[in-house]
């Protein structure tokens, strides 16, 4: 048990969990921290399982420095487009098709 | 009812997927370590690169392609988000502050992050640092301007903010073109310049990174004015 492995462990659950707020919660920006728990996730995965089976891998480094950006500029857009649809709609959260609830 | 049940469906799925991702990470682990391909190709080129840091290595000279495109997605993601905002959201009193604290520390902090951008952006060659960190720390500096209500009249639409958000995508671009001109690979450094080329590509990306971050941070505040007339309904 390696502190790396603890990451690896770590960035599983947070895939878990992300991919169940993604899913499950509604409320839009709720639903982009989900999104940004899976990323970060999956970035812990990339750099945890190289670190745990034979040390830091660069590689993987550079590719989780450039998701850390792209997903930056992401969530900024994301928030910058809910900001927008919530000043012309007054909603939260995208309407389900099924039941109107407004 | 059907709500709840597939709610549960769902979070029986989400239950299952971690499931086997900790099944697959445990396989994982267990692998017997084998030969690291990658990692001895990239020791052994690592002089050929221009820098001494492995990891600036990889994203400036070998896997160059995927940074040029990450900058491409920022640079349309802070064009989208400029074109969402209200021109008058860039003058927006609320977010000023007159707090005198914020003013005396802003004199201080302003000097120090933009000194510790260049000396990231530097030290990126040949340990943890680069571009983005430089980046980031410039895009920190402009948010605490901003909030201590520093005339920022390059964030206006205009041909300066034009200018520095794509200047890190262009100067990055026309190395790469170049490169293919002079009868090499698209992206590839002609040999010996390979160090200069990447601190000027970094300069021009930093200064792109920082602008775009910025810019995104400035178009989401939306001004008074907005809720009067097409705000939604208290």
């Amino acid at each position: 048990m390696t502190s790396a492995l603890l990451y690896v462990l770590a960035g599983a659950l947070l895939c878990g969990g992300g991919l169940a707020g993604c899913l499950l919660v509604r409320h839009l920006l709720r639903r982009l921290l989900a999104f940004n728990l899976l990323g970060s996730g999956v970035f812990l995965l990339l750099v945890g399982l190289p670190a745990h089976r034979h040390g830091s891998d660069p590689v993987t480094h550079a590719l989780v420095l450039t998701g850390i950006v792209v997903a930056v500029a992401a969530t900024a857009l994301a928030l910058v487009l809910i900001r927008r649809y919530f000043h012309l709609t007054g909603r939260v959260s995208l309407p389900t098709g099924r039941q109107e609830d407004r | 009812m059907i709500e709840r049940a597939r709610q549960a469906l769902l979070g029986a799925a989400c239950l299952l997927f971690t499931v086997c991702l900790l099944w697959a990470v445990r396989h994982l682990v267990a692998l017997p370590a084998e030969q690291q391909a990658l990692s001895v190709l990239l020791s052994r080129w690592l002089p050929d690169s221009g820098v001494s840091h492995p990891v600036t290595a990889v994203l400036l000279n070998f896997r160059s392609y995927d940074t040029l495109l990450e900058i491409g997605v920022l640079v349309i993601a802070g064009m989208v988000g400029i074109s969402l905002a209200r021109t008058s959201a860039l003058e927006d009193p609320a977010m000023r502050s007159a707090d005198p604290l914020l003013h005396a520390l802003l004199r201080l902090f302003l000097p120090l992050l933009v000194l510790l951008a260049g000396w990231l952006l530097w030290a990126g060659s040949s340990r943890p640092g680069g571009a983005f960190q430089a980046g980031a720390l410039l895009a920190a500096a402009g948010v605490l301007g901003r909030l201590a209500g520093l005339p920022m009249a390059f964030l206006r639409p205009g041909t300066l903010l034009r200018a520095g958000l794509v200047l890190g995508f262009s100067v990055f671009l026309l190395i790469a073109l170049l490169g293919a001109l002079d009868g090499r690979a698209f992206l590839a450094y002609p040999p010996g310049l390979a160090g200069a080329l990447i601190l000027v590509i970094e300069a021009g990306l930093s200064l792109s990174i920082g602008m775009i971050l910025l810019a995104l941070f400035v178009s989401a505040p939306v001004a008074p004015e907005e809720d009067a007339d097409g705000g939604p309904p208290a």
